[in-house]
C-alpha cells in the first residue's frame, strides 16, 4: 500500500506522518504542494504544521493548491484522507469536512498529551479501536477549536460522524467537545491532536496513536 | 481601476478570543467603558474595471472569508 504524505510550504509534521505510515506496514509517498499528480496512492495525509504561514486564516491558501484541487476531487470519489492538525483545518476550509476551527477559547497555544474518546470506528482510520476507548495522544496548536452552527453539530451527531471527542478537559474550547470528524462515506477524517505523535514509545506518550494507521492498512494493532 | 474594500468579520455567534483579550488590554490601559471589541479584517483591492461585482463577491466568499464562521461586506470606492 502506497500512502501519499503533502508537504506545503510550511508544513512540519510530514516526517513524522510518513514515519507512521512505515511502521504502520505501508510505503510513504511525498506529495508536494505544486505538483498536482498523486502518484498513484491508495490514501493521502495531510500533515500539522503552519502551511503558508497560516496567512489569511489556517488551511485557507492551502487549500488553492494544485495537488489540493486532485486531492478534493479524488476523496469525493472514495480515496481515503487523513487531515491531523493544520490538515484538518485544510480539510474543512476545503469543505471536505463541515465546519471550521477557530482560536483557543483560552487564547493560549496547547502543548500536552491529550486524552480522547472514540466513537466512531466504521471509518477506514479508526477500525483497529473500540468503541468507547481511551487515547493518549499529544495536542499542539493555538486554533484548534472547532466551530459549526447547531444544525451542523446535530447531524454530526446524528450519523455518527464524530469521531474522537476530548475526554477529561476540553483544551480549545470545541464545540461538543469534537476533536476529530468525518465526511458522510468515512473516508475523510480530520482531527486536532497528533497521532503520528504517540506511534513510538521513545518519543511519544505511548503508541495510542499507531491504530488510525493500521486501521488504514490492516496490519492490526 | 478601481478600489473595493472588504471588512470581514467573524459572525456573531462565533467566540471572538482575540476581542476579548484587547478588551482585557483596554482595561489595564485605564480606559473604561469599551464593553466588547470584535476583531476583523480589512482588505484593500486594487481591480480593474472590467471585474465586476459578482465577481468580487465570488472572492470575498470564496476566499477572503469563510462563510462558515464570518461575514463579509464589500464597498467600492
Amino acid at each position: 500500500m502506497r500512502v501519499g504524505v503533502v508537504t506545503f510550504p510550511g508544513s512540519l509534521d510530514d516526517r513524522d506522518a510518513a514515519r507512521a505510515v512505515r511502521l504502520a506496514g505501508a510505503a510513504a509517498v511525498p506529495l508536494w504542494h505544486k505538483d498536482p499528480s498523486l502518484h498513484d496512492v491508495d490514501a493521502v495525509i495531510l500533515p500539522g504544521g503552519f502551511s503558508y504561514g497560516d496567512y489569511l486564516r489556517c488551511g485557507a491558501i492551502a487549500r488553492f493548491a494544485p495537488v489540493m484541487e486532485s486531492i478534493v476531487s479524488a476523496a469525493r470519489e472514495g480515496l481515503p484522507v487523513l487531515g491531523i492538525c493544520n490538515g484538518f483545518q485544510v480539510l474543512c476550509e476545503a469543505h471536505l469536512l463541515p465546519g471550521a476551527l477557530i482560536r483557543n477559547a483560552r487564547r493560549r497555544f496547547v502543548c500536552r498529551d491529550q486524552v480522547l474518546r472514540v466513537h466512531n470506528t466504521a471509518t477506514v482510520w479508526t477500525t483497529a479501536y473500540r468503541r468507547e476507548q481511551e487515547l493518549v495522544i499529544p495536542i499542539k496548536s493555538g486554533e484548534g477549536g472547532y466551530v459549526a452552527d447547531e444544525r451542523t453539530l446535530d447531524e454530526l451527531q446524528a450519523n455518527d460522524r464524530i469521531v474522537v471527542r476530548y475526554a477529561v478537559e476540553n483544551p480549545n474550547g470545541s464545540y461538543r467537545h469534537i476533536a476529530g470528524i468525518c465526511n458522510g462515506s468515512g473516508n475523510v477524517v480530520g482531527l486536532m491532536p497528533h497521532p503520528e505523535h504517540a506511534v513510538e514509545e521513545l518519543t511519544g506518550p505511548g503508541t495510542d496513536g499507531i491504530g488510525f494507521f493500521r486501521s488504514l492498512t490492516g496490519a492490526g494493532v | 481601476m478601481a478600489r473595493v474594500v472588504v471588512d470581514v468579520v467573524l459572525k456573531p455567534e462565533i467566540l471572538d478570543p482575540q476581542g476579548q483579550a484587547i478588551v482585557g488590554a483596554l482595561g489595564r490601559l485605564g480606559i473604561d467603558g469599551v464593553r466588547d471589541v470584535r476583531q476583523g479584517k480589512h482588505f484593500e483591492l486594487e481591480i480593474d474595471d472590467a471585474v465586476d461585482d459578482d465577481t468580487v463577491t465570488r472572492l470575498a466568499d470564496t476566499l477572503l472569508a469563510n462563510p462558515v464562521i464570518e461575514n463579509f461586506s464589500i464597498r467600492r470606492r
